[in-house]
């Protein structure tokens, strides 16, 4: 769990991992430049640098992404998590930008998404069409794309969570920010590296209102396990 | 050497006199840059001729300009507290679980197994009411200063408003402004904003209120002190850079009435930084639990001064400070200036010389400034040099314990009197006074619902992140008071913030009582046991002996109603001078409540779970007045008449009830609106598709207006299994509280209402809650 300035999800990112999956969760400093070996990198989120500038936009400069660069290049499980997904885009590590809500507001509730792809890092253990309610906190959420560059993101299959319904229909009122074609969360072509606006560490218990979120982080170990097995093998 | 103005000395007999007020200077005071310059030279600083005097008589001379500054910020209404503080004293402030009482920056709690809680609430009204985001912004980070300070982690923030009529658009522009401002500073510093109350009332046009809480975790062992004890100690300024923002903050804007045009206002309000608030909080918690600390201050009105100088109060001992070493954000500051600063995210750490290098290494490493800034003395003085002179040299008990206290003529309210409604008009339907009409009922429930006070307030806390932290378990809006489960002992923290209506204006005392009960009865609806309260008494201007007359009763009324229930006051908060052109707000007290229950996971919600369920209302259900309710407001434009006030039989027993009784399915506390109203509620938060069908009680003769939305204390409805009903009326029976089946849940999504016997509405709720939620959106968006 890499920690900014200003990340305030790190320790409920940590919470959800350990009890999600059993594994153990290291907070890392940003100043850090190395990882120490972790096979699972989760950047939460927050507001990290304060979001003065760009949301995310000062992260890249932090040494600690030189070590994310490196894990993800290695085909690591990455995952940004609404800011965290922000600094990824900023970082160049996913395309695209997250823009002010189309309303102007910042929003905190429960959404619906739809799985799309069930190959990535983070989606392993999920059932394609699967939908999560999850909630979500951003004022800075919308999805923005180049049409070119969506249309090529899209064909990658870069598409891994789009808002719906309750019954995983995407209808106008279901997006909640204005989000490019729905979009929730995108992968990287190799699918290891995930960012999504909504919050799996936010529902990762019954007593907070739900556990949807812990299919996706168990996902994340799945891929770490596989990629051990493939190592032995 | 004390740098002195040619102000008038005063000879020592009159110093030494007491009684005789000082002749003032005649002279005006030499310019010191920055300084308003203004003749007679206590008005700039706003004391009175009189404070001026008694300054000259506990110095036995006349202060310099900067020590003239120091005393205008401490013996301000804001700081000294010189008109309340008499009063305060009545307050319960003992029990067993409270482990820091009023006096300190904020109150705490023990929760057991060596973990404790800290909560208070402050106002920022005046600073709201000139600038709504930063105001509102900086009335969040400095409650939250409040909290680490003790060596408590914030984990909830709950605000209070108050704002004019929507229709206005001052109204809106404030309202917005306040809510976006409290988003901007809590979701950025990551603690969640898990409820409160937002009402709207013509009253507050001109003086909005906005009164923030915050509670925090820690561990006992971690707990500190605002204090600065151990001569030779250093004191530490952590955080941001001093600027010239604020100055005056405390003495000029918060305690004194606005004039016409509060924006004149403006540069007397500070600006905030929630960034660096949020590793201030970071590396402030770390070093308390690291226990290299030895006290710690934060920086709020009159900035330096005050923070220097209460620590030092606190362990009796002095202050040297060291002003060139202050870290300024602008050249050229003076010391004046420095010293008034209100700038925000500052903090004043007290250590060890020999602890400092591992101190400063850890503010380092956050990016934060610290610097040196002075040392703690034997003397009791505070002494300040800036540029190799000294510019103020002063006792510290003459600024803070010796500081004016007040007893103002204080006027008793009247007995309110009685109302009954008019002959003629009605703004309603120009009916006059007389009874609803049964089909007029329904009408009527769909109007208050859709009232600004009584929709939905989803467009307020939806703007607020309610669940960083992972810890909400009742989000805002689902119950009668939030529920936060704490991780170590696996208690659950139920937390609610209400403030007085219109029985606080016409029955102080009652009022009072009525709202520490409301505070109680709602923490208990979630099933909570109340275990302490925080408060913040909103008043105008207690130089009127009618408004300091109905402060003193409503102190006595929430005393009383505290003593009865036995629930600790850990501190609270006074804010005078709400007032303009001579307009004052009627008497606001709001009490923030917190309740501790056993299991998180067994919290009750406001909402009615399933169909098929028995529906009970409990208390005395009749019990009710058209007086200074919701209702009275909406149709004849008036708060009048003779609220009731708590019976304390029938709250005793509802408070051990609701903190006892397994089967209950949900629980609502019946205030504005009535009956009809909290009924409706219940059903508007359920599932789509839930219904229910309600029978409700008359007393022979009582109009079906006070049936329905007359309002009265001790009344909650709840649903339980049915099997479960008989159970419920025996443990009600054996506590010797009313209770009665009012009807049931059912399937068809309609809320059906009859009153005495007479049918008044049957609505089909998917299309009230859809005016419900949208009424406010409506205005504000």
């Amino acid at each position: 769990m890499v920690v900014f300035p200003g990340s305030n999800c790190d320790a409920d990112a940590a919470w959800a991992w350990e009890r999600a999956t059993g594994g153990a969760a290291e907070l890392v400093w940003h100043e850090r430049d190395e990882l120490g070996g972790a096979d699972v990198v989760v950047l939460p989120g927050g507001f990290a640098h304060g979001d003065y500038l760009r949301c995310g936009a000062l992260c890249r400069f932090s040494p600690v992404m030189a070590a994310v660069r490196a894990a993800a290049a290695a085909g690591r499980a990455v995952l940004g998590i609404c800011n965290g997904f922000q600094i990824l885009c900023e970082a160049g590590l996913l395309p695209g930008a997250l823009a002010r809500n189309q309303d102007m507001r910042f929003h905190c509730h429960d959404v619906h998404v739809r799985v799309e792809r069930v190959d990535t890092a983070w989606t392993l253990a999920c059932a394609a069409g699967q939908v999560l309610r999850l909630p979500i906190a951003h004022g800075e959420g919308r999805f923005h794309l180049p049409s070119a560059d969506l249309a090529s993101l899209l064909a990658a299959g870069g598409a891994v969570f789009r808002y719906c319904d309750a019954g995983g229909r995407r209808r106008a009122e279901s997006n909640p920010n204005g989000s490019l074609d729905d979009i929730a969360g995108i992968a990287s072509p190799g699918g290891n590296v995930v960012g999504l606006m909504p919050h799996p560490e936010r529902a990762a218990e019954a007593l907070l209102g739900g556990e949807d979120g812990v299919v996706i982080l168990r996902s994340a170990l799945r891929w770490a396990m596989a990629r051990e097995g493939d190592a032995r093998g | 050497m004390v740098r002195r103005t040619p102000a008038a000395v005063p000879d020592a007999s009159a110093a030494g006199g007491g009684a005789s007020p000082l002749l003032p200077p005649t002279e005006p005071p030499a310019a010191v840059p920055g300084a308003p310059a203004a003749p007679p030279r206590w008005e700039a600083v706003g004391l009175s001729q009189a404070e001026y005097a008694a300054v000259c008589r506990l110095l036995l001379r006349a202060p310099g300009d900067v020590e003239l500054g120091l005393f205008g910020a401490m013996w301000s209404e804001h700081c000294s507290y010189k008109s309340s503080r008499a009063f305060l004293g009545r307050f319960p402030t003992e029990a067993p679980q409270v482990l820091v009482g009023p006096g300190e920056n904020a109150g705490v709690l023990d929760l057991g197994e060596g973990h404790a809680v800290a909560l208070r609430m402050e106002s920022h009204n005046h600073p709201s009411a000139v600038e709504p985001f930063q105001g509102a912004a900086t009335g969040v980070g400095g409650i939250l200063r409040d909290i680490f300070t003790m060596g408590a982690r914030p984990v909830a923030l709950l605000d209070g408003l108050r704002f004019g009529d929507p229709v206005v658009a001052r109204a809106r522009h404030l309202a917005g402004g306040v809510v976006e401002g409290i988003a901007h500073y809590g979701n950025c510093v990551g603690v969640p904003t898990v409820g409160g109350e937002a009402g709207f009332d013509p009253a507050y046009a001109d003086n909005p209120l906005v009164n923030v809480m915050c509670v925090g975790f820690l561990r006992r062992e971690h707990l500190q002190r605002g204090a600065a004890p151990g001569p030779g100690n250093a004191l530490l300024l952590v955080g941001n850079r001093t600027g010239r923002d604020g100055i005056h903050g405390a003495s000029l804007l918060a305690s004194r009435t606005f004039a016409e045009k509060p924006e004149e206002m403006r540069p007397a309000v500070q600006v905030g930084d929630p960034f660096v608030g949020k590793l201030l909080l970071e590396a402030c918690l770390e070093l308390a639990s690291s226990g290299l600390l030895r006290g710690m201050n934060d920086l709020g009105a009159a900035g330096i001064t005050s923070a220097a100088t209460e620590t030092a109060s606190r362990a009796g001992t002095g202050v040297e400070l060291d002003l060139d070493a202050v870290p300024c954000r602008e050249p050229g500051m003076n010391a004046y200036e420095i010293l008034l600063s209100e700038s925000q995210e500052r903090m004043l750490l007290v250590a060890a010389p020999a602890d400092l290098p591992a101190i400063l290494a850890v503010c380092r490493r956050y990016g934060l400034s610290a610097a040196r800034i002075g040392t703690v003395v034997p003397d009791g003085r505070m002494r300040v040099r800036f540029r190799g002179e000294v510019v103020a040299d002063v006792p510290v008990e003459a600024l803070t314990r010796r500081a004016p206290r007040y007893r103002r003529p204080a006027r008793r309210p009247e007995s309110p009197r009685p109302w009954s409604p008019p002959s003629g008009g009605g703004g309603l339907d120009q009916s006059g006074g007389a009874d609803l009409a049964g089909e007029d009922g329904g009408r009527v429930l769909l109007d208050l619902l859709a009232a600004p006070t009584l929709a939905a307030k989803g467009w307020i806390y939806r703007q607020y992140d309610h669940q960083v932290q992972t810890n909400t378990v009742v989000p805002p809006g689902a119950g009668d008071a939030a529920v936060l489960r704490h991780r170590p002992t696996g208690r659950g923290i139920a937390l609610a913030l209400d403030m007085g209506g219109g029985a606080c204006a016409l029955d102080p005392y009652g009022g009072g009582a009525l709202l520490v009960a409301e505070g109680a009865r709602n923490v208990a609806c979630v099933g909570a046991r109340p275990w302490g309260l925080t408060n913040c008494l909103n008043f105008a201007s207690p130089e009127d002996p009618a408004v300091l007359g109905a402060f003193v009763r409503t102190i006595d009324g929430m005393a009383a109603a505290c003593r009865r229930l036995g629930i600790p006051v850990t501190g609270g908060n006074v804010s005078f001078y709400n007032e303009t052109a001579g307009q004052g707000i009627p008497p606001t007290p709001a009490v923030g409540m917190l309740g501790v229950l056993p299991d998180p996971g067994r919290a009750r919600r406001a909402a009615f779970p399933a169909d098929g369920l028995a529906i009970y209302g409990l208390g005395p259900l009749t019990r009710a007045r058209l007086d200074a309710s919701a209702y009275q407001r909406l149709r004849w434009g008036v708060c009048a008449g003779v609220p009731l006030r708590p019976d304390w039989g029938v709250e005793g027993a509802l408070l051990g009830l609701l903190a006892s009784h397994d089967h209950l399915a949900c629980a609502h506390d019946c205030s504005d609106g009535g009956l009809a109203v909290a009924l409706a509620e219940c059903a508007l938060l359920a599932s789509d598709g839930v219904g229910a069908h309600i029978a409700l009680p008359a007393r022979p003769g009582q109009r079906l207006d006070a049936v329905l939305f007359g309002e009265g204390p001790g009344r909650v409805v709840v649903a339980v299994p049915p099997e479960h009903g008989p159970a419920l009326e025996a443990d009600c029976a054996q506590r010797g509280l009313a209770c009665r089946r009012l009807g049931a849940t059912t399937a068809d999504g309609v809320l059906a209402v009859s009153a005495g016997g007479r049918p008044v509405c049957t609505l089909q709720l998917a299309r009230v809650r859809a005016d419900w939620e949208e009424a406010l959106p409506r205005w504000l968006r």
